[in-house]
């Protein structure tokens, strides 16, 4: 496949796994936490390289997983114990991620992981860094990730697809039939760290939010159905990485940058135009029938 | 006959605050109990505490003389009606469907059958017509009706609602109170929170007045005193000058 091509893919596979979490996050509340996640995963993949010396796929996943747990346990903690929610996830997130950096800068300044990287992400180089798979050939290993990244995503999200849904719309009522609400959350947890850490590579740490919360928000605005909303959210996604590729091709720029402008531009247009919650639609029609 | 609630001693906090302190009752099958009490008293709280939703201090609880996780599915729950987002993308049918995600099991899906009793049920409440409705495009008595098809369908033994009649329409009120008498009828056990003083002898043979604790218990005609309404409510009530009893 072309260079090109690859980056596309890349960027594809990003835009589809961050729109089905996206849509998820939203509908349980939880955007801030995609944000906190995003950045304390560095230091899940900082810690892991320390252990193994290795920046593989694999290990970067697992230490992704323990960093959004870790994350999450922490803020709920704090929270439990009387500190504001939001509060409670500026405080842990901003911790976690000043260890990772300062981690970075003091111990693995040789490695090809620095702070810049890992904020902004660089797709350019992702069609180069290449592995040998048994019947596929030489793939980019970001592409290999990204794709059992979103497989497991469709999976976990399709086989407990009521349970996401009533754990989302009523948690309580979700208990009291005996599903387990606080194990599906650390699951989704660990959901969003993969997926954001598998984005990592292709647009980092402050783009993956906006791949994550923004398609999903834009979709939420057009439909009435959840199954509608989490395809429309990754078919958004796809669309804002594409597009996002091309502006940054024609203005010379920031691929990332682009794709996360790209985003608010889908949730723009949504936000005027869509015919059940748009601007110009409650213009029209200004009163919604409530009987 | 074996009681189907017996608390004994619970005991919970809330934020650092004792909400229940050393509440006991028992409530025998077949009864229809309003559990009134001032704002604070810690109604919701004994709701959830009971189910499990909210740690408990101390004291036990048992359900047909059984732990809460054993009981569970002869159990069904009405949260309060502003517990949920009421935006979510989801219509009137899918919500109903929700009381039957427990016994679907996991890794299945809704099937035809269930669709069929989930519409029943929104029938019975009289919300036939609403079924594909989006829950926003609801007005709140039709979303509260939504809510106890839902319960309905759980088809449970007990059932817990937490204020159920709180700012719905007159219809939606007696569409609610015929169905929880059929509901007693058939010999299942209601226990409802609520907030109208005016309506507990109309509509409860039970009353569980909370103030923290178990201030009076007992068939209405008995328990819900002049006296006893005093002691839960301080003197913060006006209207009960002109009450009987």
């Amino acid at each position: 496949m072309s260079y090109a091509g690859w980056i596309l893919l890349t960027a594809s596979l990003v835009g589809l796994s961050c729109g089905f979490i996206g849509a998820l996050l939203i509908l349980r509340r939880m955007a801030m936490m995609a944000d906190a996640i995003s950045h304390t995963v560095l230091l899940g993949i900082v810690v892991a390289y320390l252990v193994t010396r290795e920046l593989s796929g694999v290990h970067m996943l697992l230490g992704a997983i323990a960093a959004g747990l870790l994350t999450s346990v922490l803020v709920q903690w704090f929270h439990s114990r009387g500190v504001q929610q939001e509060a409670s996830i500026g405080v842990v997130f901003t911790s976690l991620f000043a260890i990772g950096v300062v981690l970075i800068a003091t111990k693995v300044g040789n490695a090809h992981l620095d702070v810049k990287h890992t904020l902004m992400g660089e797709i350019t180089f992702i069609p180069w860094e290449k592995i040998e798979l048994p019947w596929l050939g030489a793939i980019p290993e970001a592409v290999f990730i990204l794709s059992l990244v979103l497989i497991v995503v469709v999976a976990v999200i399709l086989a407990f697809y009521k349970e996401w849904k009533i754990t989302s719309f009523d948690p309580a009522l979700a208990a009291s039939l005996g599903i387990p609400v606080v194990l599906m959350h650390y699951v989704f947890m660990s959901l969003v760290s993969v997926t954001t850490v598998a984005a990592f590579d292709a647009v980092g740490a402050i783009m993956v939010v906006a791949m994550l919360i923004t398609p999903a928000a834009a979709a939420y605005l057009w439909t009435d159905r959840l199954a509608v909303m989490l395809g429309l959210s990754g078919l958004f996604g796809v669309v804002s990485a594409i597009a996002g590729y091309y502006v940054a091709v024609w203005l010379d720029t920031s691929i990332s940058g682009s794709m996360a402008f790209a985003t608010g531009i889908v949730f723009m247009i949504s936000f005027l135009g869509s015919p059940k919650h748009g601007i110009v639609a409650k213009f029209i029609r200004p009163a919604v029938p409530s009987a | 006959m074996l009681p189907v609630i017996n608390v004994n001693q619970l005991s919970a906090s809330y934020r650092k605050n004792k909400v229940l302190d050393r509440v006991g009752f028992e409530v025998r099958p077949g009864t229809m109990t309003s559990i009134v009490g001032p704002n604070g008293a810690g109604k919701s709280t004994l709701l959830k505490v009971l189910l499990e939703l909210h740690p408990k201090l101390s004291g036990t609880v048992s359900f047909f003389g059984e732990t809460y996780a054993k009981a569970k599915e002869r159990i069904g729950y009405v949260p309060q009606r502003g517990s949920v987002d009421w935006d979510f993308p989801t219509n009137a049918l899918d919500v109903v469907l929700m009381g039957l995600y427990g016994r679907i099991g996991w890794l299945k899906w809704p099937k035809k059958l269930h669709r069929e009793k989930a519409l029943e049920a929104l029938d019975q409440m009289g919300m036939a017509d609403y079924a594909s409705r989006q829950i926003s495009q609801l007005s709140g008595g039709q979303q509260q009706r939504v809510f106890l098809a839902r319960a309905l369908i759980q088809d449970a033994d007990l059932y817990f609602l937490d204020e159920p009649l709180a700012g719905v329409d007159a219809a939606t009120e007696r569409a609610i109170m015929d169905t929880l008498k059929l509901l007693k009828s058939k010999g299942r056990t209601v226990l409802v929170v609520h907030h109208d003083l005016q309506t507990v002898e109309d509509y409860f043979d039970h009353v569980l007045l909370l103030n923290r604790t178990v201030v009076a218990h007992g068939p209405t005609a008995d328990a819900f005193t002049r006296e006893n309404i005093f002691r839960t409510y301080g003197g913060t009530l006006r209207w009960m000058e002109g009450l009987s009893g």
